[in-house]
């Protein structure tokens, strides 16, 4: 697959990545690098080897349902620019 | 022109667990904002999510109740997107190996035909904040106490044919869930809502037309509402020529239309990919049998044993087995009066009535309850009074002496048939014209004459006995 400006700045959209236009060109070769080496990779047959979802041959421990956290919230709220009346508040979203 | 409409339903369970899906912060509904948002539901960095093992066994139960597969093996991926209810910029979900795929559920159509829906797949997700866009001006404010909370969201296929399917769908996915007590089922409160994706094709042909998804809907009716609209919207699209495009639509209930959500350049692009910070999840088969002992006799199956060993008739038992609260309450008394029927009957025609906030079917005095119908059966008191008796104890955690009250009150129904046939022969004597009428053939009058002699009795005559000795007399 070969990369196009096009894919990189939608990717980089997607990602809330700024990436002027003059450092478009030097992305999308780089990038462009990475996903031909990927092409490499896929010329290997893997028919027959059962996907990896993770690294570590282990399965998830699982907790039990149990409320271990308390209330924090003030503390918690001491580290965001902007609050108000217990809410977290950010500039106006709306579909 | 005739179109056939196409319907896949996306229903969105909450968990009824105490803590969350990845955290240990509580769940409960109506907390003050952000008291129950830990440093995990809030996505701060360095934080690892660890899987409520609770959430498992309920996806595993649902799956089971379903006919599902429940996988051995089943991945969580992160699907990513900025919203600021997201604080960590994706979502933990299931993409390419949930941990269920491939059951059924089967609703009843018009006309008692049934129809089996495929239900592609269920899969555990977080659920994202809230965003409250009214309370200050030109801002959002962000209660993430429902980050993180549990949610199972059951994807069907493309089966259903109508806003009504869709409905009974919706509604028997519902009943589902509450029996198996893996979601409270509350819909003002957001517990379980659903996406609806309709598309409309030309009757008889094959390919289906481009879909649009109608978001959040939390009620049946809106579900119906969207379904009508959206499915006429298309219709008119394609008859004026026109196409219909792929987006995400919003239901709104106050102009009883949907319009699309999010534009088309932000079209979907989730990018998912394993979460490194979680395992696969591995399900044995010793597991998987542990929770198949848990199933509860499920809704269809009791349904199919009351009219098959009690005989209630088919609604009676659709309308006891829609909740399983009072599913419960009816089997319980059914047992203990052993009088099924009488149980259905009463419940029906009184207890529904009284059933409420504080009065939940759980709450009824079973004990007191069956023994009033007991005390119908064998003839010791009349309807009338077991009714007021009811009334009386059924939400009460008295024991009554029923006994003595019988006897206290006077309800004792006449059933000696010497007292019985005094009154008769009183009621015939007071009513020649009546008498005359009826061995005139004109048999419509001996309900006026049973009904004479239940009011001299004072409600206590045993009417299967006044009959049998009206007619003996006359």
């Amino acid at each position: 697959m070969k990369l196009t400006r096009q894919n990189v700045a939608q990717i980089a959209h997607l990602a809330r990545l700024e990436i002027g236009p003059e450092e478009l060109d030097g992305v999308v070769e780089k990038l462009g690098r990475i996903v031909e080496f990927v092409d490499q990779l896929q010329l290997a047959d893997t028919s027959a080897v059962t996907p990896m979802a993770h690294p570590m041959d282990m399965s998830q421990r699982l907790r039990a349902d149990t409320v271990t956290e308390a209330d924090h919230r003030d503390l918690y709220q001491q580290n965001s620019a902007a609050v108000a009346d217990g809410l977290y508040t950010v500039p106006r979203v709306i579909e | 022109m005739t179109w056939e409409t196409v319907i896949g339903l996306e229903v969105h369970a909450q968990l009824a667990t105490r803590s969350k899906i990845f955290s240990g912060s509580a769940t409960a509904y109506g907390a003050e904002p952000n008291t129950q948002a830990s440093l995990v539901d809030l996505g701060y960095p360095g934080v690892l999510p660890v899987l409520n093992g609770e959430v498992v066994r309920m996806a595993a139960l649902f799956g089971l109740a379903i006919g599902a597969t429940v996988a051995r093996r089943s991945v969580f991926a992160r699907k990513n997107y900025f919203y600021p209810d997201l604080p960590k910029g994706y979502q933990i979900s299931q993409y390419e190996l949930p941990i269920v795929h491939d059951g059924h559920i089967t609703i009843e159509l018009d006309g008692g035909a049934t129809k089996a829906v495929h239900v592609i797949r269920a899969h555990l997700e977080e659920d994202a904040g809230k965003s409250l866009h009214e309370h200050f001006a030109g801002l959002t404010g962000l209660d993430l106490n429902r980050a993180g909370t549990p949610l199972l969201e059951i994807v069907s296929a493309p089966d259903l044919r109508s806003a009504q399917e869709a409905v009974a769908y919706m509604k028997k996915v519902h009943q589902l869930v509450r029996y198996l007590g893996i979601c409270d089922g509350n819909m003002q409160e957001g517990s379980f809502r659903c996406d609806a994706n309709v598309s409309v094709r030309r009757a008889g042909t094959e390919p289906l037309g481009t879909r649009t998804e109608s978001k959040n809907l939390n009620s049946f009716r809106f579900l119906e509402r969207a379904i009508l609209f959206e499915v006429q919207r298309q219709i008119e699209v394609l008859e004026s020529g026109g196409r219909v495009v792929q987006e995400t639509r919003l239901y709104d209930p106050d102009r009883d239309e949907t319009r699309p959500m999010r534009s088309k350049e932000e079209a979907n692009d989730y990018r998912y990919f394993p979460d490194p910070d979680l395992l696969p999840v591995v399900l044995d088969d010793a597991y998987i049998d542990a929770v198949r002992r848990l199933l509860p006799e499920l809704p269809d199956a009791r349904r199919e044993r009351w009219t098959r060993d009690f005989g209630l008739k088919a609604d009676a038992a659709e309308v006891l087995a829609a909740d399983p609260e009072v599913a419960t309450l009816f089997d319980s008394l059914a047992r203990e009066s052993g009088q099924p029927v009488a149980a259905a009957n009463t419940l029906q025609s009184q207890l529904f009535s009284l059933f409420g906030a504080e009065r939940t079917p759980a709450r009824v005095n079973v004990p007191a309850t069956a023994a009033i119908l007991r005390l119908v059966a064998d003839g010791s008191i009349a309807r009338s009074s077991a009714k007021e008796l009811i009334e009386e104890f059924a939400f009460s955690s008295a024991a009554p002496d029923l006994q003595q009250l019988v006897a206290q009150r006077g309800l004792k129904q006449i059933s000696d048939t010497g007292a019985l046939e005094g009154i008769v022969a009183d009621v015939l004597a007071a009513n020649p014209l009546q008498v005359e009428q009826y061995r005139a053939g004109q048999t419509k009058v001996l309900g006026f004459l049973v009904g004479q002699i239940m009011k001299a009795s004072g409600g206590k005559a045993n009417p299967a006995q006044v009959n049998e000795l009206l007619k003996m007399k006359l």
